[in-house]
């Protein structure tokens, strides 16, 4: 175990390093132009951009260029020069409102995707399963933004029952922090939801066509039992780990389109915004802590994911 | 499709026509009607494998009827310039804020005094409205869904192709190719598909990109659809390799191996056919999610540049004016549901008639 864990951590690490060079590449080296000046932002002086040049080095050779931009990045110093504000404070500042969302939806979608998923098994074929198919599909089809949009105007604007975007932090007022959210997380879960009752329809029944729970059914368990403990446990493991992934990616700014629709200050409505403004010093420092977010995490699963089933860490 | 070689046993196989497992298995999609009265056709042997899904994919209606929903939307964009001439009477670049138009008998200002658009007028002109710099909003819905079938397209092809060819060589090489196609494909993976779309969206829309070989101005069609081509690339290379690691060392590839082969003929000609099934189910699909993904990239301004319609731009365009001018939000809005449902149940309906227990699902 101890050897697997070291190699992922290992591997995790390389991976990181390449995403950082990656995204150092397409962000200052490989684009034809004077990276300092995509840094200023529209309206630059001269001089400021002659000051850029020589903070990020670009003076320099290219993997100077490389070690100053990294340095900048993890130091902190990082400033959106358009707005004159520092990147990773904001990142900082903004970090609870996208993991607000994140965890929310988060919740609602693997509750119900578990939910649905295992109707539909338990019901294949049957009616219920065809309308949650139909769902699914029209889930898995629906763009998060026009939903988004559109939810907030005929359940927000029309209807009145639910708050008109923004975010509420959750130590100033729970409630409503909660009820400014509700809608965010759902119009996040339906994708998902989709997506993870499919996934789990399909797992379920292809476990219930395992041996050991023939056998569990021969020793005269209750049906529930035999779903629940025998066929619902083993077909969650492999849902699981696509959870830590998946909330790894909305992290690192996924939820960019949710969070420009309800107008929650997030990570990703800064992307968001620094994309409509041109400004290119935030959208490099989200790139390489989404990237990093990703890597870190799918380390953590595959380490779970190990720790929970023998069979991968003996495999590899 | 591709040269089947007689007597390859594996290859009927790999393509799921086992009638023992192919009829109402776990896997076959609840939309696919059962499959009873088939069965005795499908052991037909002079049937090939192709012959046997598109007999099933036609007994699939609702498979079949969301297909021609695809398809009735591409037909109407290819449209778009004969409606836009012939029923509009205009284009989808053409300013009409101080024109007037009839509804319901009223003359009505296209824009009015407080710069709201006219909704659906529901005859030639303005058929779906007018957007807020008074342009016909079914006009640059059909121009819209050109530009954003296109870009799906463009990247889908790119997708395959690419992650073909990165699966083929990483599976059939193994050892040090494999390493760094994978990790390439890994590093690829790590970023948030919408992040790492948009940030290069970015930064080739401000300064255009200068590879020497390639050069890309900021502003085309092309620049998203290649992004959106590329960052999708894992999705496919991943599972072609895992099909060939576990087809290169049968029989067959020996066979052709000792008979003095090389490798790109082995590649080609034994390896290909057998992953071609796994590459045309991932067609309807990545169709779908890079549409999506055009739209999204679109929303936030990295894809498709104004004044360039795209379904994407339409809805981020829209939700400004809401709640004043919903149907903005609403039309392009409703036609990208419509494509992307149709070809996702299309999709689907064709993985079952090729693949009835693929493992391969509904995912991003």
């Amino acid at each position: 175990m101890a050897r697997f864990v070291i190699r992922r951590i290992g591997s995790a690490i390389l991976v990181m390093f390449a995403t950082s060079v990656l995204t150092f590449l397409i962000f200052q080296a490989i684009p034809s132009g004077d990276p300092a000046f995509r840094l200023a932002g529209k309206y630059s002086t001269p001089a400021q951009v002659d000051s850029i040049r020589k903070e990020w080095g670009f003076d320099k050779p290219v993997y100077v260029q490389y070690v100053k931009t990294m340095e900048k990045i993890f130091d902190g110093s990082v400033i959106s020069y358009t707005q004159q504000l520092n990147v990773d404070q904001t990142v900082i500042h903004d970090l609870p409102a996208t993991l607000s969302v994140t965890i929310g939806g988060a919740v609602i979608w693997l509750l119900f995707g578990v939910l649905f998923g295992v109707l539909s098994a338990i019901r294949a074929g049957r009616y219920l399963d065809r309308a949650l198919t139909v769902l699914a599909f029209i889930g898995v089809s629906m763009p998060a933004f026009f939903l988004g949009a559109i939810a907030l105007y005929y359940l927000g604007y029309k209807a009145k029952l639910f708050p008109l975007g923004d975010y509420v932090p959750l130590t100033r007022d729970p409630g409503a922090w909660f009820s400014h959210l509700l809608l965010p997380w759902i119009t996040l879960a339906v994708l998902y939801i989709g997506i993870y009752s499919r996934i789990l329809r399909s797992s379920v029944l292809d476990t219930l066509g395992e041996d050991y729970v023939r056998t569990a059914r021969a020793k005269g368990i209750s049906e529930r039992r035999v779903l629940v403990r025998h066929a619902l446990r083993n077909s969650m493991i492999p849902l699981i780990s696509l959870w830590g992934l998946d909330f790894a990616s909305l992290l690192g700014g996924g939820t960019i389109l949710i969070e420009e629709v309800f107008n929650i200050n997030g990570v990703g409505k800064y992307v968001g915004d620094s994309i409509g403004r041109l400004d290119v010093p935030p959208i490099l420092v989200v790139t390489v802590f989404a990237a990093f977010a990703v890597v870190a995490l799918s380390a953590v699963v595959d380490i779970l994911y190990a720790a929970l089933d023998p069979r991968i860490r003996l495999s590899s | 499709m591709s040269a089947r070689r007689p007597g390859s046993s594996i290859n009927g196989k790999d393509t799921g026509i086992d009638p023992a497992t192919s009829t109402g298995t776990a896997f076959s999609g609840t939309l696919a009607p059962e499959l009873d009265g088939g069965s005795k056709v499908e052991l037909a042997p002079e049937m090939g494998p192709y012959q046997i899904a598109w007999r099933r994919l036609r007994r699939n209606r609702v498979a079949l009827g969301f297909g021609l929903l695809f398809i009735l939307i591409v037909v109407l964009c290819l449209l778009a310039p004969v409606y836009a001439s012939d029923v509009a009477h205009t284009t989808p670049y053409a300013n009409h804020v101080t024109d007037t138009v009839q509804v319901g008998g009223k003359t009505v200002d296209v824009v009015s005094l407080t710069g709201l658009p006219v909704g659906p007028t529901w005859h030639g002109r303005f058929f779906l409205g007018a957007d807020a710099n008074g342009r016909d909003v079914a006009v640059r819905l059909l121009y819209g869904g050109r530009n954003s079938l296109e870009i799906g397209g463009v990247a889908t092809l790119i997708t395959i192709v690419l992650g073909l060819l990165a699966g083929i060589v990483a599976g059939y090489f193994r050892g040090f190719a494999d390493g760094l196609i994978s990790r390439l494909l890994e590093v690829i993976w790590a970023y948030p598909v919408i992040v790492f779309g948009a940030a290069v969206g970015v930064i080739i829309n401000v300064g255009g990109l200068d590879l020497g070989f390639v050069k890309l101005n900021g502003g085309t069609l092309l620049v998203p659809a290649i992004i959106i081509g590329i960052v999708y690339i894992p999705y496919v290379a991943r599972p072609v390799r895992g099909k060939v690691l576990s087809v290169r060392g049968l029989d067959f590839v020996d066979a052709a191996r000792q008979q003095g082969l090389g490798h790109m003929r082995i590649m080609a000609g034994e390896i290909l056919p057998n992953v071609t099934t796994l590459a045309i189910v991932m067609i309807p699909l990545q169709l779908a999610q890079s549409i999506l993904l055009e739209a999204a990239l679109s929303f936030l301004g990295a894809g498709v540049q104004s004044p360039n319609p795209s379904w994407g731009t339409m809805i981020g365009d829209g939700t400004r004016l809401i709640p004043g001018a919903i149907h903005l939000t609403l039309v392009p809005g409703t036609m990208l549901v419509l494509c992307v449902l149709g070809i996702n149940i299309f999709g689907d309906g064709v993985r079952d008639a090729l693949d009835p227990r693929a493992k391969l699902r509904i995912e991003r």
